[in-house]
């Protein structure tokens, strides 16, 4: 059994993995939902559109439930205080993805212009509000987000929901949401020929754009003007997790102490500009397939810079700097995440082969004549 | 103190959208068992015909199972958004089931569904028939998962509590996996959901069969669910005493209340057919009893007793009394964990921290703590017992009505000569809905009958809620009202739509109704 300690270590990676996971599978599926109203200029083009992730997007969307579960076994304080605190934001998310399932699957069964149309802009939300949410989420966390415990660790947030949407965090929506919709687009050019494919490609470089210039301003942004968080007391990773036993103060430039302190970590926003610039380089190339690794790539750079910057913490708390969550203080027991830690083992890889076998069953260009010819089947 | 108002709407809006989503499970579980079934046949035979009626009643399936997987989340959430004390209490234990049904089960389930509507052309038919075989597994242990979750809300096993964390953790996960509560609980559940199934298919080919079309489709769809539901309803049956069983021994509160036992009879009890509970004075008005039948039932044995609701609760008083030392001590070591008499004290009484905590609804200083208080407290700890008594009774009813027709399905299926029986047919078509119904009563009896507990005997729902205004779930509800009608409309526009055109939606040329889109 591995030490305390170094389970705290693999499982913030790990939800890291799975984060990311959803970010470039259930992620392109969300942005292919984003595109949806604007590269698809007619009901057949649009079905073309949505066939493209039609097998997929139920599968892919598992990633985002099982990251949900995952944080609940792994950090449940996070969970807890995150899901509760962040009430309206969560619950604009969860409706935002109402549309995806009833969407995919109802849209094509009625041949009426105004019930396809309705859930077209059904699927433009479900893709296009949940990366938005979570990246001005975590603008926030890069803030700190107004709770507290009391000494029984029940939580009371005192902050609103319009107070989410301060510039700060708006700008790390735009990352989220370039991001998600660039990745949409490299994988639409994969799919598709013709006149999609070439409004795709068009898409991926306004998006590609945007994420290189929010991506950098937000760097900036956090560099001048968000102090970050540090641990003052010493910090015993070893120990049964207690959130009120440390103190925390706020410091400027602190955002960027791992950065200094381990200039390997350098690579992840280097990773995520330099992907960005592959894909769109390999897309107009027509290395479709590369590109959309390449532009998965630089999803890692880009959550893993946000992601190395908070080390330790996962949710600051600006109300009260002690309550702050971080990895060694809110999570499970050392049993649950080594269960956990053998279930991702053993059931991950074998994700992964399935998936895998369903693309390459379900491979191929996604043209006008396939939708014509399976109308009853297809979405 | 937490407002008795946001516990109650947190409550009603789990409940609401608990029984929402349940409306939609239990015709996936079973449904896709038929669809594997019928599958099969075709892989066996090579007849077209079950390829179309595995394509058809998929279809159907398909649309049912958009709404599932769109409510599933929303139950996923609240567990965060609306009971983050919850969440943080037994996040340990309860999360992990959750975590490993997405990688185990949701995931396979979810890829699988994908091919089976989208990969008949592209793959060999014994490929196409594993992918459904690989759906309903991924369905099923779903379902195993997620019971074993709540299961593990019935009957708290493999854990404890620490003071330093301030939670519940796992102490043996196997004992979490293997609660005979939610291995009875799986069962029973599974096995409703494959009643549900074969009922649907049942109806809507008997309706085929009274308007005379698609004759040999709905003739075939019939004699399938008639075999599936007759077996899955006596499975229902037999494996639903079962869980009576368990429930007897881990969770006598709930059986004491459902079936209206205020005294404890000497072994064996009898058993209350029907009875008029009458709470305040903790006695029926009336009742038609059955000697024996509730010690066999209950305990499957002559002379082991099954207590009465009274000493139930005179038990529960003494664990309360206890429980306030636990809370106390509890205080004492949360502002100073080295307090070596409090932990003496803790240990002693920890146990029964649950039942201490069951007085937070009324005092937050235990020193006001007075023997009427605690008399209240006592009083919370059973449910109340009519709405126990009678939903469970319907739950029972309902499931022999169901074995009565689905035995007659059978016999005349097997004699080959129902489609003449109208009478059976038309029987069939209004039986529709009684699995629903038997379904959300059956959730009722379970969840409420574990009031007031989340955690039965370790966490007071009145504690379980996250700290909101009530403002905020009059909006959350009004949202969740709103949209979870306007989607049942649509649900049930597209349900009828295609369950009337029938098989002809296909488009494959073989049936009536092929002009629509």
């Amino acid at each position: 059994m591995l030490d305390y300690e170094t389970l705290k270590l693999i499982w913030w990676l790990l939800v890291g993995v799975l984060l990311v996971g959803f970010a470039i599978m259930d992620g392109h599926d969300m942005g292919v939902g984003t595109l949806l109203p604007f590269v698809g200029k007619n009901d057949v083009e649009r079905r073309v559109v949505i066939n493209t992730v039609g097998p997929h997007w139920d599968g892919n969307q598992v990633w985002f439930i099982t990251a949900g579960g995952a944080i609940f076994a792994a950090w449940p304080l996070v969970y807890a205080t995150a899901f509760s605190g962040f009430y309206w934001a969560m619950l604009a998310v969860l409706w935002a993805l109402f549309f995806r399932p009833v969407g995919f699957d109802y849209r094509s069964k009625i041949n009426n212009p105004t019930w396809r149309g309705v859930w077209d802009w059904g699927l433009f939300v479900g893709g296009a509000l949940p990366p938005l949410i979570f990246g001005v989420a975590f603008g926030n966390l890069f803030q700190g987000v107004p709770f507290s415990f009391d000494d029984h660790l029940v939580s009371t947030y005192s902050g609103s929901f319009w107070a989410l949407l301060n510039p700060f965090a708006l700008l790390a929506g735009v990352v989220s949401t370039a991001m998600i919709t660039f990745h949409g687009a490299i994988y639409l050019a994969h799919r598709t020929v013709g006149e999609i494919q070439w409004r795709a490609l068009r898409a991926a470089g306004f998006f590609g754009g945007l994420l290189l210039l929010a991506f950098a301003s937000a760097g900036l942004w956090l560099w001048m003007a968000v102090p970050g968080y540090v641990i003052q007391s010493v910090v015993d990773g070893a120990a049964q997790p207690d959130p009120l036993a440390k103190t925390v103060v706020r410091e400027a430039g602190a955002w960027f102490a791992n950065y200094r302190r381990y200039p390997a970590t350098l690579a992840l926003p280097v990773l995520g500009f330099a992907g960005v610039l592959a894909a769109q380089v390999l897309a107009r190339t027509g290395r479709t397939m590369a590109a959309f690794w390449a532009s998965a790539l630089a999803i890692v750079g880009v959550i893993g810079t946000a992601g190395a910057a908070l080390f330790p913490f996962i949710m600051p708390s600006s109300l009260d700097p002690n309550s702050s969550l971080t990895v060694w203080d809110s999570v499970s027991s050392r049993m649950t995440l080594t269960i956990m830690l053998w279930a991702t083992l053993i059931f991950m890889p074998l994700i992964i082969l399935y998936t895998s076998w369903a693309y390459r069953v379900m491979g191929g260009k996604v043209t006008a004549a396939y939708v014509r010819e399976n109308s009853h089947s297809a979405y | 103190m937490v407002s008795e108002q946001l516990v109650d709407l947190s409550r009603l809006q789990f409940a609401a959208t608990a029984l929402y989503h349940f409306l939609f499970v239990p015709l996936t579980i079973g449904m896709v068992w038929m669809l594997v079934i019928m599958e099969s046949v075709y892989v066996m035979t090579g007849k077209p015909l079950y390829k179309d009626m595995t394509r058809f009643w998929g279809k159907l399936f398909g649309i049912n199972f958009a709404l599932g997987v769109t409510t599933g989340i929303t139950l996923e959430f609240q567990f965060g958004t609306n009971w983050a004390y919850y969440s943080h209490y037994v996040g340990d234990i309860f999360g992990a089931p959750l975590a490993i049904e997405g990688l185990m089960a949701f995931f396979l389930e979810s890829t699988m569904i994908g091919l089976f509507f989208f990969g008949w052309d592209r793959l060999a038919r014994k490929q196409h028939l594993l992918v459904t075989i690989l759906m309903a597994v991924g369905t099923n242990l779903s379902a195993l998962w997620i019971l074993i979750a709540n299961g593990w809300m019935q009957n708290p096993v493999g854990a404890e509590f620490s003071y330093v964390t301030m939670r519940m953790e796992m102490t043996d996960f196997w004992a979490v996996v293997f609660n005979p509560d939610a291995q009875a609980k799986f069962v029973h559940t599974v096995s409703a959901g494959y009643v549900t199934g074969a009922m649907f298919v049942l109806s809507i080919s008997s309706w085929y069969l009274l308007k005379g079309r698609d004759v040999e489709f709905a003739r075939r769809s019939f004699g399938i669910a008639a075999a599936f539901g007759f077996a899955s309803v006596c499975s229902v049956i037999v494996l639903g005493d079962e869980s009576g069983y368990t429930v007897g021994e881990a969770q006598q509160t709930k059986l004491a209340a459902m079936e209206a036992m205020w005294e404890t009879e000497p072994a064996p009890a009898s058993f209350n057919l029907v009875a008029i509970p009458n709470e305040a004075e903790m006695k029926n008005d009336f009742a038609i009893e059955i000697p024996w039948v509730m010690g066999l039932i209950g305990t499957r044995s002559l002379d082991k007793q099954i207590p009465g609701i009274k000493e139930i609760k005179l038990k529960n008083r003494e664990r309360i009394v206890s429980g306030i030392e636990a809370v106390t001590a509890l205080d004492a070591l949360r502002r100073n964990q080295n307090d070596e008499a409090a932990r003496l004290k803790f240990e002693a009484h920890k146990t029964d921290l649950g039942f201490g905590l069951l007085l937070k609804k009324y005092v937050s200083d235990f020193s006001q703590v007075t023997p009427a208080i605690i008399d209240k407290a006592m009083n919370d700890t059973v449910p109340r017992v009519a709405p126990m008594f009678w939903s469970f009774r319907l739950m029972v009813a309902l499931g022999f009505a169901m074995l009565l027709l689905f035995g007659l399905a059978l016999w005349h299926s097997v004699k080959g000569d129902f489609a003449d029986k109208r009478w059976l047919l038309r029987w069939a078509l209004l039986s529709l809905p009684m699995p629903w119904i038997a379904c959300e009563v059956g959730w009722f009896v379970a969840e409420y009958g574990r009031q007031p507990w989340t955690i039965y005997g370790v966490l007071p729902t009145h504690l379980s809620v996250s700290t909101l205004s009530v403002d905020n779930l009059y909006g959350s509800l009004a949202g969740f009202v709103g949209f979870y009608t306007a989607l049942l409309i649509v649900e049930m526009y597209l349900m009828v739509k295609f369950a009337k055109q029938g098989p002809g939606s296909l488009g494959t040329g073989r049936y009536a109704n092929e002009a629509h889109a």
